[in-house]
């Protein structure tokens, strides 16, 4: 095989990583966001499953918890595949850890703020959704972006439930060619390639949305 | 005499141990600039935030218009919270401007003004804007209306929040210190707004050091000491001769605020 084909099915497997890491990322941090929503809230029935969730996301490995949902939902009566699962087990677990970063962006957002919106006679839901969520998301966007490098890292781990993404077609070639060197260095490269790539966005949005600072 | 605007009775308000206010009964009278004074500690800020309910009182009873404000009080004395529907109702008659300003620091100025209007009142984004474009024309910033707040002078955020609490079209309008986080080259500016919004006839609060304003512009004084009211009513007959020691003793602090022409 030449180098041009395992280029070729390389990058077939990192299109993988990158629809799954990218789908995971956006679905976790909604529900990072509601979750970080119902840590505070004063209503026990909000917060004290905000804050189980957070605490077995945060506890249990992640490849347990792939392998957890890969075997648990089929023996709920829900058929998934194989990317289905992978991105179920992502999503949540990094929904965990953005909850924490976004919880303690809302906790920073000054209570004046809060105190204008209440006098401007928004009510709770609207003061989160139009103050509160993008106040703390501006403030914590460092943090993030840095989860969201770290999740498209972690997605090399869904190849224990069967998804051929670049780390599962790195290993697949370089048992076929003999050449585990060669693959896992091009592997390296795209990867992190893909990580500047997450982080040009986050610095891009950053100054985007730094509110009108020069 | 019409119907006060507010009426404060028998009004406590403590934080933990403390007493802050301790039995404080006012009349905001309306279509006037009632002012709170008193040394800092006094409890004027407490009692203009008892006013929003941004302060919960402890006893007491605040009438918006004769509604009552975040407490309903019983025949046998005691008092029911009301549900945050209804103090957000009664809260719509009153604007709030806060010493720090407080604008939303991810909106423009134009943004700011018409978010409530978007998302409470629910006008479309067109309708919102251009009414929230007449309340920065009347603060003289129509030409801000697309800068975020970072790139505004304490003076111009603070005639934004003002617009932005006029947008809503309030009965009453309270002012906690509005100039006191500016640099004094930028408080005339806010002085000017407040001025032309007292000649318009509204109904308005203001707690300030700037006791030069307070004497000119305002029509009621309440002059407060240690959470207690020691002096109500007009500018004459509080800074006139003869004058109450205290007032005199905290007057002497002021000079520079312009209390130097009342002495």
């Amino acid at each position: 095989m030449n180098s041009w084909k395992l280029w070729m099915l390389l990058l077939q497997g990192a299109g993988l990583t990158v629809a799954v890491s990218l789908l995971s990322i956006a679905i976790g941090l909604a529900i990072g966001a509601v979750i970080s929503a119902g840590m505070l809230s004063s209503k026990q029935v909000f917060a004290v499953p905000s804050r189980l969730f957070v605490s077995f996301f945060r506890g249990v490995p992640l490849l347990v918890q792939l392998l957890l949902i890969y075997n648990l939902l089929p023996a709920i009566g829900i058929n998934v595949s194989s990317v289905g699962a992978a991105i179920t087990g992502l999503s949540l677990c990094t929904a965990a850890y953005q909850a924490e970063n976004l919880r303690g962006g809302l906790m920073s957002v000054p209570k004046g703020l809060i105190e204008a919106a209440e006098m401007a006679g928004l009510n709770a839901t609207q003061q989160f959704r139009r103050i509160r969520l993008p106040i703390a998301f501006r403030l914590t966007l460092p943090a993030i972006i840095n989860e969201a490098i770290m999740i498209l890292k972690a997605s090399s781990l869904v190849s224990v439930v069967g998804v051929v993404e670049l780390t599962r077609m790195t290993q697949d070639l370089s048992a076929s060619t003999y050449r585990p060197l060669e693959l896992f260095a091009m592997a390296g490269v795209i990867y992190f390639i893909i990580n500047w790539g997450l982080s040009f966005i986050g610095s891009y949005t950053e100054n985007a949305i730094r509110w009108g600072r020069p | 005499m019409s119907h006060p605007a507010v009426t404060i009775r028998g009004l406590h308000k403590s934080f933990g141990a403390v007493e802050v206010l301790r039995g404080i009964d006012l009349d905001i009278p309306r279509a006037q600039v009632t002012c709170l004074i008193g040394p800092s500690g006094s409890g004027k800020s407490t009692l203009l935030r008892c006013m929003a309910f941004l302060e919960e009182t402890s006893s007491g009873s605040i009438l918006i218009d004769d509604a009552p404000l975040g407490f309903r009080t019983h025949a046998d004395g005691s008092r029911t919270r009301l549900p945050a529907a209804d103090i957000r109702t009664a809260r719509r008659k009153i604007g709030m401007v806060f010493q720090q300003f407080n604008l939303w620091p991810h909106m423009t100025a134009l943004g700011n003004v018409s978010e409530a209007l978007k998302t409470v009142q629910k006008l479309g984004r067109r309708e919102a804007e251009d009414r929230a474009m007449v309340q920065l024309k009347k603060v003289g910033l129509a030409e801000r209306a697309d800068h975020f707040p970072s790139q505004l002078s304490g003076g111009q955020q603070q005639r934004v929040a003002i617009a932005r609490a006029l947008a809503l079209e309030p009965e009453i309008m309270l002012f906690d210190e509005p100039t006191s986080s500016l640099d004094p080259e930028l408080t005339g500016e806010v002085l000017n707004v407040m001025r032309a919004l007292a000649d318009d006839g509204m109904t308005m609060v203001v707690v300030s050091h700037e006791i030069g304003f307070s004497a000119s512009v305002g029509q009621k004084i309440a002059f407060l000491d240690q959470g207690q009211l020691l002096l109500t009513g007009t500018p004459t007959e509080v800074f006139g001769k003869p004058r109450h020691p205290r007032l005199d003793q905290f007057l002497e602090t002021y000079l520079d605020r312009g209390a130097a022409m009342l002495l």
